[in-house]
């Protein structure tokens, strides 16, 4: 009897390290904390829990393997309501990437809803807005380089560099978390990319002129130096979720309060 | 210069304005008046023209109001700025300045804004024509590898700027996302004999003027408004030598100028010329016998004026700096039959020297700094020393070392340059005045020292000894220390 139990407790209790190994293997965790974004609902602090965000954006080669187990998300079957006709629009073939595709370069020319359910399949999900632009904020070795020269322009350097979708993962720098890539190569899908400009908000009403146009863009913002962002922002409100776009792939994310809370959960219940 | 023949030319009018009346009493119906633009009827559909600076669309004319359609492309692209200066442009077409548009009152246009695929950005265009919330950029807002469609009614005739309007938006069009749409009256401007787009800008690059390689875009420069690059039509000498714009004598030339910005106002003048008519920034006033016209960033004005006498005429930002210093120069050259009573050219040649002349010289600068980038080869070289001597030299020394006569030397097969390569090497380094012979001709001027490196000036010599009909002598850094430090 005792070493029966002694084993359901290895058992309970490594278990969910085990599929958390898996699945965090190529993750890194941002703690926390409280940041402001450019812009938001009321343009004040918001808070950030701790999440895992993956080190690398998706591939195409790991793009293609989704594609292989999931068909319905092949180019010729894809649904026109989830994905624009640029979809996948480099690749030879349903199943090829071909000449013009490097096949550790990020995958481009997928939708959010084609981002959001590869997530789904690996048990993560797309980042929030929030967490994407926290975790972005650090240089290679602060969490907040903002404020450093150095930063904006590197930055602003990239968006202005053509072609760079075509460069392998990892070809940036290593920030701060660990994570790399999240300027330099792509934009990035995050889930609720259209939450700030999108006037179809209908709680903001129609009293808000909330267009990242001309100088009405520079009303509500919060850090006006803060041009790369601006961009980030700008780029966020002209797409849509059917939208494939040569220069935006994605990476996925992770809750970390839902693991801890399982692991305490089958601990305690141990006890 | 205005033309003389005003009592001709009302009389002119006046019978004109009688056939009018007499055959407006046969064709009653034929024209109707509408005094609200926007009941202007269209006719019929037509793909617009679109041009590439300096070149303008076939006026309107005659024709009626019509749905005119107008495709245009974004596409974010690298160009030259100056010799061996690359820059990330973002265009509207393809050029800086964007396409020229060209309608009349009363058309509706149903305007296709297409982002090219391999774009990093969302774009949108606002055009000052536009009567709606933010001149269209709030339809027209499109994401890499989409378009918009949006349409809109032609109300006031008039010049107007076109820009892109995307935050950050003075980054949108600090990188060249201007041009200008003209809409004109009905039955056209009254038609000239050449017409040409000229648009200015300003540009903000991480190194100084001239330094090579691929600059990107510098934000803080922008913001203190401090441009390295002032320059017509995208980039420097985009209408200068082969690209000059050209008219003969008699001729009456029509600009259509625009100032993109996104900074520096332009007091636009041409030196050697009088702007017969000024419709001021773009509108329907029109100012009469203007030597300067102020042009706000995100405005525009036609200007008009006949050719009278034949030479190169240099189209100038009057804050001469600017012109002289960061690109702000064009030209335009005029063919045909001189006219002495109207300009006699140089009369006579006299030596006037009040108390001695001493060589004018700039501040010393201690240590010039070294070029990031040393010439490896004669060719290298030959492509740095001709880009310095495009920003250094050619103002006085011309583009085919001709000079000026009677007041800069040539360095065209020039006798006193390949005698002495040492003292050529002085000159640059120290300065020179007094009077030489060059070629059987006497000079007697004065050249400031230049505050070159001794790459520069090394490649720079060497460019020269080896162009038109020199010495071929190739100069080394090392040659050009030893004259410094004697």
């Amino acid at each position: 009897m005792p070493v029966k139990l002694t084993s359901y407790f290895l058992l309970l209790f490594a278990l969910p390290w085990v599929a958390i190994w898996a699945q965090e293997d190529q993750m890194a965790k941002v703690k926390g904390g409280v940041y402001t974004p450019l812009y938001g609902a009321d343009s004040t602090a918001v808070g950030v829990s701790d999440f895992y965000m993956d080190l690398y954006p998706v591939t195409n080669s790991e793009y293609l393997a989704f594609v292989n187990d999931h068909p319905e998300w092949k180019k010729s079957r894809v649904k026109k309501l989830f994905a624009d006709g640029l979809y996948l629009r480099n690749w030879e073939s349903d199943t090829k990437l071909g000449k013009k595709v490097v096949p550790n370069a990020p995958v481009t020319n997928v939708s959010w809803f084609a981002a959001k359910k590869y997530c789904e399949c690996q048990g993560k999900r797309l980042p929030t807005m929030d967490e994407w632009e926290f975790a972005a904020r650090a240089d290679e070795t602060m969490a907040d380089a903002r404020n450093k020269p150095g930063y904006n322009k590197y930055i602003l350097g990239w968006y202005e560099a053509p072609h760079t979708f075509k460069n392998p993962i990892g070809s940036t720098f290593k920030n701060y978390y660990g994570i790399y890539d999240l300027h330099g190569l792509v934009w990035e899908w995050t889930s609720d990319f259209n939450s700030v400009l999108l006037s179809g908000e209908s709680r903001k009403g129609n009293d808000e002129d909330a267009n990242l146009f001309c100088g009405s863009a520079a009303i509500g913002a919060t850090d006006l130096m803060n041009y790369a962002a601006f961009m980030r922002y700008a780029f966020r409100a002209s797409i849509k979720a059917n939208y494939t776009v040569q220069n935006l792939g994605f990476r996925c994310a992770k809750n970390v309060i839902d693991n801890k809370g399982e692991q305490e959960l089958s601990f305690n219940s141990m006890k | 210069m205005k033309a003389r023949n005003v009592k001709n030319l009302g009389q002119i009018l006046m019978m004109s304005g009688l056939l009018v009346f007499l055959s407006s009493c046969i064709n009653s119906n034929k024209k109707k008046e509408y005094a609200d633009t926007g009941e202007i009827p269209v006719n019929r559909e037509m793909i617009a023209e679109l041009t590439s600076p300096p070149h303008v669309p076939t006026p309107v004319g005659k024709r009626l109001a019509k749905k005119l359609i107008v495709k245009m492309e974004i596409k974010e692209q690298e160009g030259e700025m100056v010799n061996g200066v690359r820059y990330i442009y973002w265009t509207f077409g393809g050029t800086v300045p964007g396409s020229f548009i060209r309608t009349r009152v009363g058309d509706e246009v149903e305007f296709h804004l297409q982002n090219h695929p391999d774009n990093k950005l969302p774009h949108n265009i606002d055009l000052h024509a536009v009567n709606g919330p933010g001149g269209g950029a709030e339809s027209s807002f499109v994401a890499p590898g989409h378009e918009k469609v949006f349409s809109f009614k032609t109300l006031n005739p008039g010049l107007y700027v076109y820009h892109c309007a995307t935050a950050p938006v003075g980054m949108h069009i600090g990188n060249g996302m201007y041009g200008l749409i003209l809409v004109e009256p009905e039955g056209g401007l009254p038609p000239v004999d050449k017409e040409y787009y000229i648009m200015q800008g300003d540009f903000y690059t991480k190194g100084a003027y001239g330094d090579r390689g691929l600059q990107p875009f510098d934000m803080q420069k922008a913001l203190d408004e401090n441009p390295d690059y002032v320059v017509f039509n995208g980039h420097v000498g985009a209408m200068t030598g082969n690209n000059a714009i050209t008219a003969k004598v008699g001729e009456t030339v029509r600009l259509f100028v625009g100032n993109g910005g996104p900074n520096l106002v332009s007091s636009f003048h041409i030196i050697g010329e009088i702007f017969d008519r000024v419709h001021i920034e773009g509108g329907d006033r029109i100012n009469d016998i203007v030597q300067t016209t102020l042009i706000p960033a995100g405005g525009a004005a036609i200007v008009e004026f006949k050719v009278d006498v034949p030479g190169t005429f240099i189209l100038v930002d009057h804050s001469i700096f600017r012109a002289f210093n960061k690109g702000a120069l064009a030209q335009l050259k005029v063919e045909g039959e001189e006219d002495k009573k109207i300009y006699s050219g140089e009369i006579e040649d006299g030596i006037y020297l009040p108390e001695g002349g001493g060589v004018q010289s700039m501040p010393a600068v201690k240590g010039v700094a070294e070029v990031d980038i040393p010439a490896r080869s004669l060719e290298e070289q030959m492509e740095f020393g001709k880009s310095t001597y495009m920003q250094t030299c050619f103002a006085c020394h011309q583009s085919e070392g001709q000079g000026i006569p009677n007041a800069f030397p040539p360095l065209a097969k020039s006798d006193y340059l390949n005698a002495d390569v040492d003292r050529a090497i002085g000159i640059v380094l120290h300065g020179l005045s007094g009077e030489i012979t060059v070629n059987g001709k006497k000079y007697n001027s004065v050249m400031t020292a230049q505050t070159l490196n001794d790459d520069e000036i090394a490649n720079v010599l060497t460019y020269v000894y080896h162009s038109w009909g020199n010495s071929k002598k190739v100069v080394t850094p090392a040659m050009v220390k030893e004259v410094r430090d004697q």
